[in-house]
């Protein structure tokens, strides 16, 4: 990987290569642009290069020149939303799609006594929660792979919904209670809003004064839970599912729940649909088709529920 | 600040027997920005308006607030109050207390602090309200029908009549519709096809009309007076200008397993067909479904045949596109599918028939040539039992709560007919209610019973049964307060009538609404019957609710006339309640673009400059011409970039912090 981050640097064809370096702790890696052969020694890719960094190419775009960027599977899709979604240029962008065993969390691998990539035997035991719900090892979009037999293997997956379905099953007041638990942990730090290659706007509405619901006074922590549900509906039909708010929740909320309601609504509803699999792909709730489900549907699923 | 001038109607005892008005306009001189606050028995009527511009004058008066009832019903008159008195008609909001507050209460003391509450939201709206200048834009005198039954071609040839240019789209090879299956209509029992093949023959003649047959609508953009359809024109497989429906073809294809849909499937066709005799147009249409040639490519018959050389089976969907001023929804009806009421064992006994396909059976055009003779054996029945309301007034989940209106008078026609030509068969007919309001009906259906003497059973079958090559129909008799077992060798069963299937995804393409059984909704029940809430859509037919032919061909009339009164206006005054882009907060991201159903949003790349922001970007822009101000945009934007005028977010927001405080 570094040798072509080295040679397209070098001839010029790119002017700088977005990848992973060392954060503040060895497992705690950061995304980082790089932007000479010498940077390059920082570069790391490795178990804990968890980081989606398909949404730093919003950035680049603005700039002069192409950028180099590597993707794991995962990240391509939400690369093609973006493109979808008209954020980044890909003419600007050269991708290097990066082979991945799935992303270690450091967290499962410490209560294990682990400290080191090298010494997991396990992999699937201390493997991120976003990589449970591997979408498999297909790069989506790509101007190059490197990519071995290792990498390749399937991660064994189950039903990603299988976690929704329970929450479906509890009782409108368990359901409550569940998420107010979960969401009245919320220190409103925004690393959620902040990573989520769907969460892009030049201007959030929660910052800006005249949308109506920024800059009120909290009546309760109820704000937070709103701020939460409000941002769902927002990332909805676009979110690609890659995992990355419940990642880098400090709270541990399991944010994606949320997000993976939405998408488990829609297949229902309008047929499987994965946000990202090619650009430019209509997303069934801004289309409008004939064979869509009627609109009583929401009544009726209302009085079922 | 605005100075705001509230004015509280009674609507007469409407809605100051409920709410307590006094209270309302008391309360309403506390609220922020109102200097001003009265009451008056009614709003609307002459002394109401002089009321409201004399406030206007005389407290100066920046914005206005009505409590009185829908907006729908008042807006436009107390936004031209206002204008006549020299404020921008778009100061003046309307606060519903009466549909929304006085009608659905019963308590005087909670009807009133309601009441309060909308009248504190409207307030809160007019605080934030600008004024507002609408534009105009031309109108294209050019409509669209679609559907092509006796609903669509009346209103066509109204139209046309009237010197506009009109195009019927129909769904299938022929005009006709349901009309032409028919065999006699009531109550006069003139022949069906003897009325309306004249009209049919007159709507290809005309010159102003376009018919175009086995075609469906593909899409609708635009608005009223500018509206933009893509029609598809599905593959005949057959070159409509040459082909002289010579019929030959239809006769010679050997696959005979199509079933015939104008028969109802009680006999089949060719896979290359003519629907009828008098078919308009008069051309054949290759069913792929059932084409050998299209399926195996082995075949051609009909092609060597063919002396016109119309066979083509190269043939593809072409999609055209037009442009309209006003679009006519006549999408019609089809019966229920009797099926799901196996009590009457409809799905088990060929000679258990619905009364459309008993029409065919009676049609001299019919698969017996006119002779009825018992599907199953083609034995001439001798007791035939009709049974009404299957489906219709009914509260379980399979039928229909509505009264389908036209089947006690076609099971009458039906009796009578029979006993006509056949006087030694036995005519019964369970009922619940007979209804027949209408001119002439009563005296139809008395004739029925005492000059043919059809006996009449009030009472509901609860089932029927096959019991040799007989069939048995177990049903009371509450008359008589007894149980009834008959042997009968027919039942027919005057199935409830439903909105055509297609109706459904017409409406969402005009954006046009529909109320729980599928018809479509008038803007208006009693004042404004034959127009959709969609400015610019109209309705023709039973696609608005059930109806018989004569009732059907006058609100075809009627909205014809609707339709020339709008094609003869030059210009339309457009709304000035539409969308506008924040370009500074516009992400670029097309999100709005695809779910405008106007197509008025176009995304440019343009220098932008603010805070915070500066450079080429890309960015939405709205046609205010096209727009309709529907409001799609705004709520599937997710930075809150798209933003309507006259119903802004900060709008909507202060108006929910009223309620909520």
């Amino acid at each position: 990987m570094l040798n072509v981050a080295r040679e397209k640097l070098a001839s010029g064809e790119v002017k700088r290569v977005l990848g992973w370096e060392k954060g503040e702790f060895w497992y705690d890696l950061t995304p980082a642009f790089f932007e000479t052969e010498e940077s390059l020694n920082g570069f790391v890719y490795n178990g804990f290069s968890g980081a989606n960094l398909s949404k730093y190419l919003i950035k680049a775009r603005d700039w002069e020149g192409k950028t180099l960027v590597f993707l794991k599977p995962c990240d391509t899709l939400s690369f093609n939303q973006l493109l979808t979604e008209h954020r980044i240029d890909r003419e600007k962008v050269y991708v290097v799609g990066a082979g991945c065993k799935g992303m270690l969390d450091y967290n499962k691998m410490k209560k294990l006594g682990i400290r080191k990539e090298a010494d997991v035997t396990d992999r699937q035991a201390v493997l991120l929660g976003k990589c449970l719900a591997c979408k498999g090892k297909t790069f989506y979009a790509f101007d190059e792979v490197i990519d071995d037999e290792e990498a390749q293997k399937p991660i064994e997956v189950e039903d990603r919904f299988n976690e929704v379905k329970k929450i479906e099953a509890l009782s409108p007041e368990e359901r409550f209670a569940f998420w107010r638990s979960q969401l009245s942990k919320c220190i409103r730090c925004n690393a959620c809003r902040n990573v989520c290659p769907a969460c892009s706007c030049v201007k959030c509405v929660f910052d800006n004064p005249n949308s109506g619901v920024a800059s009120k006074a909290n009546p309760d922590d109820f704000e937070e839970n709103l701020f939460h549900i409000i941002r769902a509906f927002h990332v909805a039909g676009r979110c690609t599912d890659c995992g990355e708010c419940s990642r880098v929740c400090p709270q541990g909320i399991p944010l994606h729940l949320l997000n993976r309601k939405f998408i488990k609504d829609i297949d229902e509803l309008y047929g499987d649909y994965q946000a990202g699999l090619e650009p430019g792909s209509r997303a069934p709730l801004v289309n409008f088709d004939k064979n869509d489900p009627d609109p009583k549907i929401v009544m009726e699923r209302g009085e079922n529920a | 600040m605005q100075r705001i001038g509230v004015f509280v109607c009674w609507c007469g005892s409407n809605i100051a027997a409920t709410v307590d008005v006094q209270a309302v306009a008391e309360a309403m001189k506390r609220e922020p920005g109102v200097v001003y606050a009265a009451n008056y028995q009614y709003m609307c009527s002459e002394g109401g308006q002089k009321l409201i511009s004399d406030a206007i004058h005389e407290y100066n008066l920046t914005g206005v607030v009505i409590c009185s009832c829908s907006p729908r019903m008042h807006e436009a008159t107390f936004r031209k109050t206002a204008q006549r008195a020299g404020l921008n008609p778009y100061m003046v909001e309307i606060a519903n207390i009466r549909e929304h507050c006085s009608w659905i209460h019963k308590d005087k003391a909670e009807a009133t602090e309601k009441a309060i509450i909308l009248a504190r939201t409207a307030v809160a709206k007019v605080q934030l309200n600008a004024p507002l200048t609408p534009g105009e834009s031309p109108v294209t005198k050019r409509a669209l029908v679609i559907g092509g039954g006796i609903a669509g071609i009346q209103t066509a040839l109204d139209i046309a009549d009237a010197g506009f240019e009109v195009d019927i789209v129909e769904k299938t090879p022929t005009i006709g519709g349901r009309m032409a299956q028919l065999d006699k209509t009531f109550p006069t029992l003139d022949c069906a096809a003897c009325i309306l093949t004249p009209k049919m023959v007159d709507a290809a003649q005309n010159e102003k009309i376009d018919l175009l047959t086995y075609s469906e609508v593909e899409s609708v953009s635009g608005f009223v007076g500018n509206f933009t359809v893509k029609i598809r024109k599905k593959a005949r497989y057959v070159d409509s200008t040459k082909c002289t429906g010579c019929g030959a073809c239809t006769e010679k294809c050997p696959s005979r397993k199509g079933l015939n849909e104008f028969n109802m499937g009680l006999n089949t066709r060719g896979a290359i067909y003519i629907p009828f005799a008098q078919a308009i147009p008069n051309v054949a249409t290759i069913d792929p479904t059932q084409c050998l040639k299209l399926k195996s490519g082995k075949c051609g018959l009909c092609e060597k045949i063919c002396s016109a050389k119309a066979i083509d089976y190269t043939q593809k969907d072409e999609i055209i596109e037009r442009q309209y001023g006003a679009i006519v929804a006549a999408t019609g009806f089809k019966p229920i599918d009797a099926s799901k009421y196996d009590e009457y064992g409809y799905s088990d006994n060929p000679d258990v028939v619905t009364s459309l396909e008993f029409e065919r059976l009676m049609n001299a055009a019919g698969p017996n040539k006119g002779v009825l003779l018992r599907p199953s054996d083609k034995q001439h029945p001798h007791d035939i039992v009709f049974i009404q309301c299957v489906g219709s007034r009914c509260d379980d989940h399979r039928g229909k709560s509505y009264c389908s209106k036209i089947c006690c008078m076609y099971t009458a026609k039906h009796a009578m007919l029979v006993r006509e030509k056949y006087p030694d068969t036995n005519v019964h007919v369970f009922y619940i209610d007979v209804r027949t309001p209408g001119k002439n009906f009563d005296e139809f259906y008395r004739r029925a019973v005492e000059q043919y003497g059809v006996e009449y059973i009030k009472g509901m079958v609860g089932k029927v049964w096959k019991n040799g090559d007989k069939l048995m129909v177990q049903g009371s008799d509450l008359l008589n307060g007894e149980q009834l077992l008959l042997e009968t060798d027919m039942v027919v069963l005057a199935t409830a009538i439903e909105p055509d299937p297609s109706a459904r995804s017409v409406a969402t393409m005009l954006t046009a609404s529909m109320d729980t059984n599928d018809f479509f909704t008038e803007a208006h029940a009693k004042l404004r019957p034959v127009e959709s809430p969609t400015a610019g859509v109209f309705l023709s037919g039973t696609c608005q609710g059930p109806k018989d032919v004569p009732e059907t061909v006058a609100q075809a009339s009627a909205a014809a006339s609707k339709v020339i009164g709008l094609l003869s206006k030059d210009k339309m005054i457009t709304n000035p309640c539409v969308a506008q882009s924040n370009e500074l907060l516009c992400n670029g991201c097309s999100t709005c673009e695809r779910v405008c159903p106007y197509g008025a949003i176009t995304y440019v790349d343009k220098e932008v400059r603010g805070p915070e922001v500066r450079g080429v970007k890309r960015v939405a822009q709205v046609n205010p011409a096209v727009c309709q101000g529907c409001g799609a945009c705004t709520v599937s934007c997710p930075s809150g970039a798209m933003d309507l005028k006259g119903f802004t977010n900060r709008e909507i927001m202060a108006e929910v912090d009223a309620i909520c405080k």
